[in-house]
């Protein structure tokens, strides 16, 4: 009978009305004070950005803000297009990098390994995701850049210049510090959320799922591809999205990676730019008022992309736990 | 399909599973070998004892040192906690213990979001609301902005650890009449108080590692501080400087910060999984004496 009802329905027949005191009152009325804290820096967060960008919108408009790719702060000509292009490529290719190494540990270490590599394997990856942006920041600097320069970028630079003429103007200087290191880098950066969240889904499917794949005659595959991933479907998808929101929002390695070049178009071996590594490159030597709340422009749209990011993912998670109840 | 078909194309797909995982667990183990091994020759006496000072220093082969940046860290972290802990308590006591509360399930969502927040955006909001107001770069307005980084943390994990918390415990508490503030204070958060504290710690370590919303706030000094309105200077903004500056020592440097900086990181995290780990264990074991005991009864 208990079993049957949740937390908020017990609390609730625990402590009828009559037995409430002073004691109670007051303690809850801390208790919800504080708490509104976390609300209003939320809402702080929207209207604060909202209204010292707005020099900014009332000069360039909303839309055209958004759209326009000239980011000129000697003219003073403010356009967010392509920090946005940036973001959005940079976060979209480490997405599509990282999701299926990621699925492959999550699968990994729920099914086929034995517990205790499991258990050291998550314990690496979520050492991983503890690691401070800055600290990959200075091993692709001084590593993994240079190495992707001589490696890849050098040799397939000078092919081209050889063989295929065309193709020189799309991939531009070869200078190690570019959208491909820094999608490289962000790929490595998400794939703990993807993981560790993509296991928690896959770890909610009932065991009698697996049981009837199981009995069924299934090949341990078939077993995974059957009856675990379809049922841990959404919470995937939701591990995905939030991923995606860490993706867009990381700061500091793409700032120090990504070359930081604010004129479109962007080429794949030269530098570029995305909102949060503008933010961090020019927000110290914003002296025009027009430049410091263009800026802030740039940041309150980062914002927004987060937050409907962020909604669509607990609009998924929420239909999931729906799902689970019946 | 034929079954041998299918048991290669098991054995395929495990292959593949296996390859994966070692693509994900390799570049980890690079960074950090590539992070001790650069950074461990630069790691002396001076670097704890000596100021950073000007380029020319390091040029000249003075000694310098990052000891400002350290002590700045711990200046501006303890602050920005002491700040966040009340907030960060008081929102997961409500998400926990109220759940009937209408402003429960909002607070959850708000944290959530701010959770996922990209910390920059956090520097930007204490830029505006702080350094603006205060006329300058200050280590109070890193502080705010740090403090506004771990608030949504703290809140998420003391949330997990009291839900944790075997639900039989608020049922004795209840049982002898305790009222609900005393159930919480002295039943559900003493129990509960290692994970909080871990949680606490977790958010310390997130905070310290963070560069961006420090860079515009607290803005970075060559030179030792202790005072609270003045620019101060952190390990991860310092990292950051001394990565993109020209100057061949201040590399060294930066790759024995970063040694610190892990150091520091690895360490908290894995307390809190010790922790978290035992709790779980404990919350299971209490789970299954209740069980056992149920059905004792039943049978008789």
């Amino acid at each position: 009978m208990i079993d049957t009802l949740d937390h908020s329905q017990l609390i609730k027949r625990l402590a009828p009305a009559r037995y409430r005191r002073p004691g109670d009152r007051v303690f809850k009325t801390i208790i919800v004070a504080l708490s509104s804290g976390i609300i209003l820096l939320a809402l702080a967060m929207a209207v604060v950005l909202w209204i010292e960008a707005s020099p900014t919108f009332s000069k360039f408009g909303y839309l055209n803000f958004l759209t326009s790719s000239t980011w000129d702060p000697v003219a003073g000509i403010h356009g967010a297009l392509p920090f946005i292009i940036g973001t959005l490529v940079t976060s979209f290719g480490a997405l599509a990098l990282a999701v299926l190494p990621a699925l492959a540990v999550a699968i990994f270490t729920s099914e086929y390994a034995p517990r205790w590599l499991a258990t050291v394997i998550n314990y690496l990856v979520d050492l991983l995701a503890a690691i401070p942006s800055v600290v990959i920041g200075i091993w692709g600097i001084f590593n993994f850049a240079p190495f992707m320069r001589d490696a890849v970028y050098m040799p397939i630079y000078e092919w081209a210049y050889e063989h295929a003429q065309w193709m020189v103007p799309m991939l531009g200087n070869p200078s190690g510090y570019n959208i491909i290191t820094a999608t490289l880098i962000l790929a490595l950066m998400i794939v703990p959320y993807t993981v560790a969240l993509s296991r928690d889904a896959i770890r909610l499917v009932p065991k009698e799922q697996r049981e009837a794949a199981w009995a069924l005659g299934s090949t341990r595959w078939e077993v995974m591809k059957l009856a675990v991933l379809p049922y841990a479907r959404s919470g995937i998808i939701a591990g995905i999205l939030l991923s995606l929101a860490r993706a867009l929002g990381e700061t500091m390695a793409i700032a120090m990676l990504i070359g930081n070049s604010n004129r479109l178009p962007f080429t794949l071996f030269g530098p570029a730019a995305t909102m949060p590594s503008l933010i961090i490159n020019e927000f110290r030597e914003a002296v025009e008022p027009l430049h410091y709340t263009s800026i802030i422009a740039v940041g309150f749209y980062l914002f927004l992309i987060t937050i409907v990011i962020n909604m669509i993912a607990t609009l998924v998670q929420r239909k999931l736990a729906g799902q689970r109840k019946l | 399909m034929e079954l041998s078909a299918r048991y290669a194309r098991d054995k395929v797909v495990q292959v593949f599973i296996v390859l994966l995982t070692l693509l994900v667990i390799v570049p980890l183990a690079i960074i950090i070998i590539y992070v001790v091994v650069n950074g461990i020759g630069s790691i002396n006496g001076d670097f704890f004892t000596q100021e950073l000072g000007s380029p020319s220093r390091a040029i000249q082969g003075k000694p310098t040192g990052l000891v400002h940046s350290i002590i700045g860290t711990i200046i501006i972290d303890l602050v920005a906690l002491l700040m966040a802990v009340p907030f960060g308590l008081a929102t997961g006591i409500l998400m926990s213990e109220y759940p009937d509360h209408p402003m429960s399930g909002f607070a959850r969502l708000m944290s959530k979001t701010l959770n996922g927040m990209p910390a920059v955006l956090m520097g930007l909001l204490a830029y505006a609301l702080v350094v603006k107001n205060t006329g300058g770069f200050s280590a109070l307005a890193g502080a705010v902005a740090l403090a506004f980084v771990m608030i949504p943390i703290i809140s998420a994990t003391t949330e997990s650890v009291l839900r944790i918390t075997p639900w039989s415990l608020r049922e004795v508490g209840l049982a002898i009449g305790l009222p609900r503030w005393r159930v919480t204070m002295s039943l559900v958060v003493p129990a509960a108080k290692n994970g909080i504290i871990t949680g606490i710690l977790i958010a310390f370590a997130r905070a310290a590692g963070e560069a961006a919303p420090l860079m515009l706030t607290s803005f970075g000094n060559n030179f030792l501080t202790f005072d609270l309105m003045s620019p101060m200077d952190t390990l991860p903004q310092r990292l950051y400087s001394l990565a993109i500056s020209p100057y061949k020592v201040w590399h060294g440097m930066g790759w024995a910060g970063a040694i610190i900086l892990l150091l520091f990181v690895m360490i908290t995290f894995f307390i809190g999984r010790l922790v978290v780990n035992r709790m779980e264990r404990q919350a299971t074991q209490i789970e299954n004496i209740g069980k056992n005991q149920n059905s004792k009864e039943i049978g008789q």
